[in-house]
């Protein structure tokens, strides 16, 4: 297989270069002529957008760092030293810590994209996977840089999230020891902390990269959920598509900049801006927004261990999902009973976000008990089920002719619903 | 439709999920009643700070604030920022005197300060400061105006919330009764009263005057970079619709042959 790559470039040094190394020709195939299903809504756009913040947050990370001193004496002045005394590094921080509620957003929206369009199916099940593995490694690394600034929440979040693994017998103490490099949260905490912080988000890059591969070998999914029957159903990506992740990354950047310009503190915690004091406890230690439903599911049970479980398993669950969904209807348009209960789970976690916010008490307690057993009954019992139970509604032939039909827009109605094969 | 009606619910939901936060916080406050929200110069798109009324905020705080609190963050150079020309902070700070290093017999060496000095701590260390205040630590106010939910508003409403103690309320030794302070059990005796400093401009020092101004000069001093923040906000916005009306005009053209 030695020899050099045919390239097809005209320009003789870009030729040279591709002959010896055939990237050009690559990124043609992967991002100029790839064929793309034609009919992708705006909610295409998401995964697009994450790889952009994912990028913001790499380079503005790089910037804060050069100017960040991981030392518990010296970490929140050196973060205000940032804001005040470094050219523009308001703007670099804030872009970075709005970044991470920005990612969420988009990450949470991408998500949501492929449980609603049934992206997990098969076969694109191992794309979906190595997607929760993108979704854990940016957990662990919005966590970590929590708590780089040293503020009170930094410092107690850190306690709270990191004492959760001494629920687990035996094992847990030790592990604890081992993330707090002591006996409490301290100095060396904040060294470990803020040495895999600056090293997961490149991890990320990694999956991310083997993400796209895969996506590039099954090729995308799209809102009917049908496979691409043939060319009259693609378009190749440039330039249909990356005009049309433009504008949706304007849009994205201008939601982006109305956090950063006008309200950079309302996504945080006040108590932050005091610094840490391990002898004063806040009067509620709350994680970030983007915590908040797995929060409430750690606390909607008595047992400590149990709760730990709960919120690890809500989210390890995800993994399993694509043989948890036993319907061959991947599009939830076609699925008359799923797209109903998809909105409820959508509801359970958002509701989770506001028990999660609240102490636990109360109406609060109930309701993320109630929210709790719906999450993981509609991922472990209703999907099983309804699968094998739910009449699904007639799948357009293809793309291509849903597409002339008009889909989406106002039709004369059954202009598609013609008996068809499934998927 | 559906589909549409489906994103609209999925964005007002998402909407939900962000003001959570928001709202956490507000319940922590506990029993105290929510102090009254106040119109402030800084506030909303385009609100920039009184510099007249940061300035008086600078006077409230050298005469009365800072013999406690320290503002450990500022430097006397910063106060440009509320429009203080270089010779009058060259004169603040000449006024005060400041830790210099060594002298040459390694002694530790004291001087005036200048520009580049950090404001002036009124007590050497915590221990000290708790030790002077019976036992209580005066806050640095460098972030306070940040460290509260609307926290000009609850600042200002503790500053003018003092009153006598309900009847049937125990106040602890040495404790004073607050309107709006969390617990309702405040350290800090009744900081301002009508008339206490004396205002160059000839604004009347009443105590509501007083608490508005170190107000605004202390959420100053937490946000100096918010009205250069807002204006290139502005400009960033505008740039992006415009960009967002330009890329969407080319995308429609492209798709125009497509289906």
């Amino acid at each position: 297989m030695a020899g050099m790559h045919k390239s097809e470039i005209a320009n003789p040094v870009l030729n040279w270069i591709d002959s010896r190394l055939p990237v050009i020709t690559m990124m043609q195939k992967e991002y100029g002529v790839f064929p793309t299903p034609k009919n992708f809504n705006y909610f295409w756009n998401f995964g697009a957008l994450a790889m952009v913040n994912l990028v913001i947050m790499i380079l503005t990370g790089i910037f804060l760092a050069m100017n960040y001193q991981p030392n518990t004496e010296l970490a929140f002045d050196s973060v205000q030293r940032i804001m005040r005394d470094v050219n523009y590094g308001w703007l670099i921080r804030y872009v970075h810590q709005n970044g991470a509620s920005m990612f969420f957003i988009v990450t949470y929206i991408h998500i949501f994209r492929g449980l609603y369009y049934g992206s997990y199916k098969t076969p694109r099940e191992l794309l979906w996977m190595l997607g929760v593995v993108i979704f854990l490694l940016m957990m662990a690394t919005a966590f970590l840089g929590y708590v780089l600034p040293w503020g009170q929440m930094s410092y107690w979040g850190a306690t709270v999230i990191t004492n959760l693994f001494s629920a687990f017998p035996w094992i847990g103490p030790k592990i604890v020891t081992l993330l707090w490099g002591g006996f409490s949260v301290d100095n060396p905490t904040l060294n470990r902390f803020f040495s895999l912080h600056y090293l997961l988000p490149f991890v990320i890059v990694g999956v991310v990269f083997l993400h796209v591969a895969a996506l590039h070998i099954v090729g995308s999914n799209n809102p009917l959920g049908i496979d691409v029957k043939g060319p009259q159903d693609t378009l190749p990506f440039h330039p249909y598509y990356t005009v049309k992740d433009s504008v949706g990354m304007c849009v994205y950047l201008m939601v982006f900049a109305a956090f950063v310009f006008f309200a950079p503190n309302y996504l945080g915690d006040p108590v932050n801006f005091i610094p840490a004091n391990p002898l004063q406890t806040p009067a509620h230690i709350v994680p970030e927004w983007y915590f908040l439903p797995f929060y409430a599911i750690l606390r909607s049970v008595p047992d400590k261990l149990l709760g730990v479980c709960l919120m690890f398993g809500s989210i390890l669950l995800l993994f399993i999902l694509p043989w948890l969904d036993t319907s061959p209807v991947r599009s939830a348009r076609f699925r008359p009973i799923y797209r109903i209960l998809i909105w409820v789970l959508v509801a359970c976690v958002v509701v989770l976000g506001f028990c999660g916010a609240r102490p636990p008490e109360g109406i609060w307690v109930i309701l993320s008990r109630i929210c709790t057993l719906y999450y993981f009954a509609h991922f472990l019992v209703i999907l099983p089920i309804l699968g094998k139970l739910e009449r699904p509604l007639p799948l357009p032939e293809s793309i291509s002719q849903s597409v002339m039909g008009g889909g989406g827009g106002p039709m004369p109605s059954g202009a598609h619903a013609k008996p068809m094969e499934k998927a | 439709m559906r589909a549409l009606r489906s994103m609209i619910a999925g964005v007002l939901m998402g909407g939900l999920a962000i003001a959570t936060p928001a709202v956490g916080p507000a319940l922590a406050a506990g029993d105290a009643p929510t102090p009254p929200a106040q119109n402030w110069s800084f506030d909303r798109i385009f609100g920039t700070f009184d510099l007249a009324a940061a300035q008086r905020g600078f006077q409230v705080y050298s005469e009365v604030c800072s013999a406690c609190h320290s503002m450990r963050l500022l430097s006397y150079r910063d106060l440009a920022g509320i429009g203080l020309t270089n010779d009058q902070i060259k004169a603040i700070a000449a006024a005060v005197t400041v830790p210099q290093g060594l002298d040459d017999q390694g002694a530790p060496k004291e001087g005036p300060g200048t520009p580049a000095s950090r404001f002036k701590r009124p007590f050497p260390n915590d221990v000290a400061a708790r030790a002077g205040n019976n036992g209580a630590l005066p806050p640095d106010l460098s972030l306070l105006s940040n460290a509260y939910l609307n926290g000009p508003d609850y600042i200002n409403g503790v500053l003018t919330g003092y009153s006598d103690p309900p009847a049937g309320f125990t106040l602890m030794d040495g404790m004073n009764y607050n309107k709006y302070f969390i617990g309702h059990q405040i350290a800090m005796p009744k900081p301002l009263s009508d008339g206490q400093v004396t205002y160059a401009d000839g604004t009347t020092a009443s105590v509501e005057q007083m608490a508005r101004d170190v107000v605004t000069f202390m959420t100053w001093a937490a946000n100096p970079e918010m009205v250069e923040r807002k204006q290139m906000g502005v400009r960033v916005i505008l740039f992006l619709l415009l960009m967002t009306c330009v890329t969407y005009a080319v995308k429609r053209k492209i798709w125009a042959d497509v289906h």
